[in-house]
């Protein structure tokens, strides 16, 4: 009974535990999923998304990001900044407000929620009475004017959300003042635009949703004067100097309305219907903005003819005889348009145009011509086509990165030059102690590489595998350059696809060699692609190989999909990595592991059928080996044959998933289940089925029938997919004997089964001269025939071995080859350590049968303390089906600590989990988001910024080249340094990542060290 | 080997429906064959077999190797029609002289478990005199015990399955449901894990010691309560060579029976708890507890490839070469097939000890009869 019992508590060990290990979620990188509001605040320079599921985000300078989350799970309507302040109010679909601000504690600001409020009719008012539907902060800094569906507008006051009710303005005391004709059938409308007057804070323009539009007089409380359109109003403009409002209407037509509080106008100065003559959809929403040049810019949503372009979501720029309808991939949420700040300034000058879709944010330069798109620092849409995989690798060397950086910028020429337009606030973060690349593959072919050093997730370089195949997409290539003289002027801009050409193309596993510059692609259709950095662009062939890893057995068939046609004869690459070999696995089924070995030139890949090994410098296969179990026939027949299944068990899994709500549901509001007291009936339960539809009770009816339960059964040697290689890694290390090493590849099955090749591979100087070859000098079957997620050689001081190259390039003390190694082996129920060259088990920890979690993810990490500057230790980092994070120390297997992660139903995001080489991670909390965590005291990549409302600066908007402040140069060179690596800024190596560690006074400092000697002693 | 004429003979003689018998007697051989589908009396079979080895004037004990390797006692009719129709194709025989012979050797096991000497010895007395009152249980393998009865409440049992060396598989299904408790606050309704399905002819049918709707509570010692289906599940599987379930079970009457008896006494009740107790007294003494943390199976590791021979031509296709190379070496075969029917329950030490036996003097590898090294197949199954 010894392994119950819980392990001996050593105060030392736990103090020293504390040093190392610290589990913090530090910031989200990527684009919100399921945005539903835009807000901007010209002063703070400062941007605001809103998402359906009730947080917050705040974007200023890149690494100034904050991030707040509703109290109410309801999507949030409307952001809107208070003028001249840090704060904004929020509206959410539940009718309630919110205050938010942005207060310093300790020389960094954080968001936070001050006060919420639902505003309350009188008793008995229909709801719709206070169902808010506009919000006008006004520039008194005090009042809030909340325009209402019932046509009232009501007053409140900030920041304790006070009802001014006597200032309330009714649609009855508007009437009053309206002529006769301008009343009939305009009582109950609602409001849809409310707007200050741009010079003069005592007037507001309320605009109705049936057409009229009034300015009201504050002071006075009185109609000043009004505007009476024939369409359905959507939303107005008011020109800068408050001469002109712009109307625009839901026939998608815009109307002019010249003001003058003498003359009643009852017909519009200008109308117009741009995308006319035939039915248009509405313009939801308009900006008329004034330049020094003299013509306006007309800048709206919608208004497309609703027969062709009536699906088209589009935001139209007019500007003399300049006109582009921006097309989006998605919805369009809202769009703002970045101006002169400066109350006092006599035009608006706007320079960029913010359009938030639902899957990406796109920024158009207004000022350059031909209107280019901004390559935003961040909010980077990672599914632009949806994620396969990621690969992260640390600790990029600088000519690797500035040679990705070089092929990069060449892909982003189309780019406009203007810098980032939204810059508000100051990032206080230390620049990034190294300089870290995560690396997506896509489901259309493409592995896009991120800087992943600092709070910004940076698109540095897009590679695509495609141009190497032959797909259906080419021939049609020529007919989407279509002709110039087009109406409406459409413009596809933003880069959200998610349309793939051919499923195929997919990449399922990445690797990369950081100092070679080699990289590995394998992908759905049993491709390996090997590329290699080329700085020029070139045009050469790509050598296809074909691995039959079913070798001679006969008798299979392969039903799923065919190989990827390969183009033949040259083919041009741009610069970047360019492919120079193609291994097609046959059956050509999804690769399942990879592993790349720069030093000895080979590459080893896996499949559900079995793995071989692939020397890329004498371009020749050296094996394969088949690890199908004759009975596997559902491994052999290909995924097709089992789609059917999958539908089944998916639809099973949604009706579990109905009965469960329903059974949660029937649980009484509020009291634990615990609460319930047996045999006295439960009016709540009764209430509950009764209110249940129909559908859902047969539902239920049939999950009764069969209820959820699990076979309980040993696995055997029999069952699917056990020779699906899950794992391949190479080792120099002691396979036969104890006073021999040899290079050896390792590969781990589903089926619990690894097997261990000793490899010869020829010294560098006759390396073209001789071949590599190989044979199998190892089998290990695990008795409990888990899936081997990871293998590991430890050298003879319990070190992981290094990565190849990495003692070539001194960035790694050699391999202790001294001593023995030993072998560790991670399989989904267990870790195992055994001895090497004699496979005999030493030490093992059983993660299932103890507490019923399996292994996902593993990785090895250095875990550097916080407190001692070179002290660190390398441990496994462990993420469970249950989504739990655990660190297991090498090589005892002692558990350290354990945090709870990813909620355990989010499947993808424990998919999608990779871990860093120190201690952090990123996992995918919707398609579009990566989870940054770090579980390390010392590696913490989190915002640090400030926003500060005292220097709320009066900027003058950017201009393209250098035109900036002295002032703004000062605060933005960290921020230059860190996104532009050319200037070789960062410091290689490992500074410091955390400020506060160098305060620490001296004596803490040599008495941790005393315990960390005390503990190794 | 002359592995091809091996083959060819048991398929003739797998043809006319007749078995092949090899049978050992100390270091001789004698091979015969019997008529699968009539093979006779008992009687019949032992004369044939004393004739045949011509010890006609020594009293002998007959074994055979079953199927998973462990050596079974042929001693009537019935079990020798059993060997005889099991036979898969060869049928091995066991002669040893009565009186060297050890009741006890027969059992699960008893083929490889080399450690469990000392366990014989020890408990020799007290076996002899088992041996001579009921009837013979060491000439059946365990599948199943009650355990820790002495400190369980009586309401709840602990059972353990042996699903070493059975075929059978395990054979239940779990669910979710609520169970009631008793707190001081009153009854309280709390989830819990139920048995919902047996499978009919698995091992957890058979013991007839789970049934449909009992609760369970504890596996392998890890209390379910707060766990989900899913990491019970998980759990189960992860230690289904040797697992041990708590359970309440959904019938109590055979509880309250037995807790109006004296505690402690053997059982001389007809109904079934009685059955549980006897079976539990015999077993408790195999239980002692150096066994139960060896519950382990150990992991099998094949050394490929270690004669120079083996290694592969340097050019052409090194890789059919190797997938074939460790095919043909008897030794390796020898070696898998050794780790598959050992059962798994020796260290790997102990495998490699008997393979260097093996290496040195093949002739030595006929003391421990290999479980179906030739005939198994093509078809190495790991």
């Amino acid at each position: 009974m010894r392994r119950f019992l819980r392990p001996g508590h050593d105060p030392a060990r736990e103090r020293l535990k504390r040093d190392l290990f610290q589990f913090n979620k530090t910031v989200e990188h990527g684009f919100p999923h399921q945005p539903s509001a835009l807000g901007y605040s010209p002063s703070l320079r400062i941007l605001a998304i809103g998402t359906r599921s009730g947080a917050i985000k705040l974007y200023g300078a890149p690494g100034v990001e904050f991030m707040g989350l509703h109290r109410e799970n309801n999507a949030v309507v409307q952001i809107h900044f208070l003028p001249g302040q840090c704060k904004l109010v929020t509206l959410l679909d539940d009718n309630s407000l919110h205050l938010w601000s942005l207060k310093v504690k300790g020389g960094v600001s954080e968001l936070q929620e001050d006060e919420s409020f639902t505003l309350r009719g009188p008793p008995g008012a229909a709801p719709s009475a206070t169902q808010i539907t506009v919000v006008l902060p006004h520039s008194s800094q005090e009042l809030l004017y909340l325009g209402t569906e019932s046509g009232n507008v009501f007053v409140v006051q900030l920041p304790s959300f006070r009802v001014l009710e006597d200032r309330t303005i009714s649609s009855e005391a508007v009437l009053q003042w309206l002529p006769e004709e301008a009343c009939q059938r305009r009582v109950f409308e609602m409001v849809e635009a409310l707007q200050e007057h741009p010079q003069d804070p005592g007037q507001i323009l309320i605009g109705y949703s049936r057409g009229l539009v009034i300015i009201w007089d504050l002071q006075g409380s009185r109609v000043l004067c009004h505007f009476l359109s024939s369409q359905q109003l959507e939303n107005v403009s008011w020109q800068r100097d408050g001469h002109l409002i712009v109307t625009c209407h839901s026939d998608g037509s815009h109307c002019q309305w010249p003001v003058s509080s003498d003359t009643q106008q009852p017909e519009p100065l200008h109308s117009s219907m741009p995308y006319g003559p035939f039915p248009c959809k509405a313009i939801t929403k308009i900006f008329w903005l004034t330049t020094k040049q003299g013509l306006p810019f007309t800048i709206f949503q919608g208004g497309m003819p609703r027969a062709s372009y009536g699906d088209r979501h589009c935001i139209s720029v007019f500007h003399d005889s300049q006109q582009t309808a921006f097309d989006f991939t998605s919805r369009v949420i809202d769009f703002t348009v970045l101006a002169e700040a400066d109350p006092a300034a006599a035009f608006d000058d706007p320079y960029a145009l913010v359009v938030l879709a639902e899957e990406e944010i796109v920024v158009i330069d207004l000022q350059t011509p031909g209107w280019p798109p901004v390559q935003p620092p961040y909010l980077a849409s990672l599914h632009c086509s949806a994620i396969t995989c990621s690969h992260h690798v640390s600790n990029i060397p600088l000519k690797l990165w500035e040679r990705i950086i070089a092929a990069g910028s060449r892909q982003n020429v189309h780019f406009s030059t203007m810098k980032w337009p939204i810059d508000g606030g100051t990032s206080l973060a230390p620049s990034p102690p190294q300089r870290d690349l995560l690396l997506t593959g896509h489901e259309d072919g493409t592995v896009r590489f991120w800087d992943a050093s600092g709070v910004c997730l940076r698109l540095l370089y897009r590679l695509s595998t495609v141009r190497v195949f032959l797909t259906d997409t080419d021939a049609s290539e020529s007919l989407s350059a279509q002709g110039e003289e087009e109406w409406p002027p459409l413009r596809k801009v933003g880069s959200f696809d998610p349309y793939s050409d051919d499923p195929r193309l997919g990449i399922q596993k990445i690797f990369l060699c950081k100092y070679s510059g080699y990289l590995a692609v394998a992908g759905t259709a049993g491709q390996v692609l090997l590329l290699e950095l080329n700085d020029e662009a070139a045009e050469h062939a790509v050598k296809q190989v074909e691995a039959d890893l079913l070798q001679d057995q006969e008798g299979y068939r392969w039903k799923g999909h065919e190989r990827l046609a390969a183009r033949l004869g040259p083919v041009r690459f741009e610069p970047g990595f360019q492919p120079f070999v193609l291994v097609q696995c046959q059956p050509p089924a999804v690769v399942t592991s990879l592993a790349l070995h720069s030093e000895w030139r080979l590459v080893a890949f896996g499949t559900s059928h079995g793995f071989g090994l692939f020397d890329y410098q004498q371009r020749r296969q050296v094996f394969v080996k088949c690890t199908l179990h004759p009975s596997d026939q559902l491994a052999l027949e290909g995924p097709l044959s089992r789609v059917k299944s999958l539908k089944k068990s998916l639809r099973q899994s949604f009706r579990r998933m109905r009965r469960s709500r329903v059974s949660s549901r029937k649980r009484p509001p509020g009291g634990t289940p615990g609460e319930v007291s047996l045999g006295q009936p439960q009016p709540n339960s009764l209430q509950m089925q009764t209110a249940g539809t129909k559908a859902e009770q047969t539902g239920l009816q049939n999950m009764e029938l069969a209820p959820v339960q699990r076979k309980i059964e040993a696995r055997s040697a029999e069952d699917s997919f056990t020779g699906f290689v899950r794992t391949l890694y190479f080792a120099d290390t002691f396979l036969r004997d104890s006073s021999h090493h040899c290079p050896s590849l390792w590969a781990g099955t589903n089926g619990g089964t690894v097997y261990a090749f000793s490899l010869r591979v020829p010294p560098a100087e006759r390396r073209m001269d001789e071949t590599v070859w190989a044979e199998q000098a190892k089998e290990i079957q695990l008795m409990h025939r888990a899936p081997v997620v990871g293998i590991l050689v430890l050298d003879g001081c319990s070190i992981p071995l290094p990565e190849p190259l990495e003692v070539a390039h001194d960035l790694s003390k050699s391999p202790d080859m001294q001593g023995s190694h030993q072998l560790l082996v991670v399989s989904e129920e267990q870790f195992k350590v055994f001895t090497l060259p004699k496979v005999s088990a030493k030490l093992k920890l059983k993660l299932t049968a103890l507490e019923g979690s399996r292994v996902r993810r593993v990785g090895v990490a250095h875990f550097g303390s916080c407190q001692a500057e070179d002290y660190g230790e390398h441990h496994l980092a462990v993420l469970t089906n249950l989504g739990d994070i655990q660190v297991v120390s090498l090589p005892l297997l002692k558990p350290q600590v354990r945090y709870s992660c990813i909620r355990r139903e989010d499947v993808s995001g424990i998919a999608s989990c990779v871990f860093t080489k120190y201690g952090q991670g990123f996992y995918l909390i919707s398609p579009s988001e990566f989870e940054r965590f770090s579980l390390s005291t010392k590696w913490l990549v989190e915002p640090r910024c400030l926003v500060d409302s005292a220097k709320i600066r009066n900027h003058s908007h950017p201009n393209n080249g250098d035109s900036i402040g002295p002032e703004k140069i000062v605060g933005r060179a960290r921020n230059s340094g860190s996104q532009h690596d050319g200037e070789g800024k960062l410091v290689a190596g490992l500074v410091q990542a955390h400020l506060t560690r160098s305060l620490l006074p001296a004596g803490v400092l040599k008495e941790i060290q005393s315990t960390l000697e005390g503990d190794r002693g | 080997m002359n592995r091809s004429f091996h083959k060819s003979q048991t398929l003739r003689f797998y043809d006319c429906g007749a078995v092949e018998v090899k049978s050992k007697f100390g270091a001789e051989f004698r091979r015969f064959s019997l008529d699968r589908h009539k093979p006779g009396k008992f009687e019949d079979f032992y004369q044939l077999v004393v004739h045949t080895h011509h010890i006609s004037n020594t009293e002998v004990t007959i074994g055979y190797a079953d199927v998973h390797g462990d050596l079974l006692p042929i001693n009537n009719d019935d079990n020798f029609c059993k060997a005889v129709s099991s036979a898969n194709p060869l049928l091995r025989v066991f002669i040893q002289k009565r009186e060297e012979a050890d009741h006890y050797s027969f059992g699960a096991g008893t083929l490889s478990r080399k450690k469990k000497v000392l366990v014989t010895l020890r408990d020799e007395g007290l076996r002899r005199r088992a041996h001579l009152d009921i009837s013979m249980p060491h000439d059946f393998r365990p599948v199943s015990s009650i355990i820790d009865v002495d400190i369980l409440p009586e309401t709840h049992r602990r059972v353990r399955l042996y699903r070493h060396g059975c075929e059978k598989p395990l054979g239940f299904y779990i669910r979710d449901g609520t169970s009631v408790r008793v707190t001081p606050h009153g009854l309280e309704k709390v989830p819990g894990i139920f048995i919902s399905r047996m499978v009919p002819g698995g091992l957890a049918e058979s013991t007839g010691l789970l049934a449909v709707n009992d609760e369970v509570l504890e596996v392998n010692g890890i209390e379910v309560a707060g766990k989900t289906l899913d990491q019970v599940t998980d759990m189960m599987i992860a230690n289904s060579h040797n697992l041990i379930v708590t359970v309440k079970p959904a019938n109590q009457r055979n509880n309250i029976v037995r807790s109006s008896r004296t505690s402690g006494s053997s059982g001389q009740s007809t109904d079934s708890a009685a059955s549980h107790h006897s079976l539990l007294a015999h077993d408790l003494q195999n239980c002692h507890p150096d066994e139960m943390e060896s519950d382990e199976e150990a992991d099998i590791v094949i050394e490929g490839a270690l004669e120079p021979q083996h290694i592969p031509k340097p050019q052409g296709a090194p890789s059919s070469t190797l997938s074939r190379a460790n095919g043909t070496s008897l030794v390796d075969r020898l070696h898998r097939d050794l780790a598959l029917h050992s059962s798994g329950r020796e260290s790997n030490g102990s495998i490699h000890r008997l393979l260097s036996s093996l290496k040195s003097d093949p002739r030595n590898s006929l003391i421990l009869p290999p479980g179906g090294v030739e005939e198994h197949g093509p078809a190495i199954t790991l």
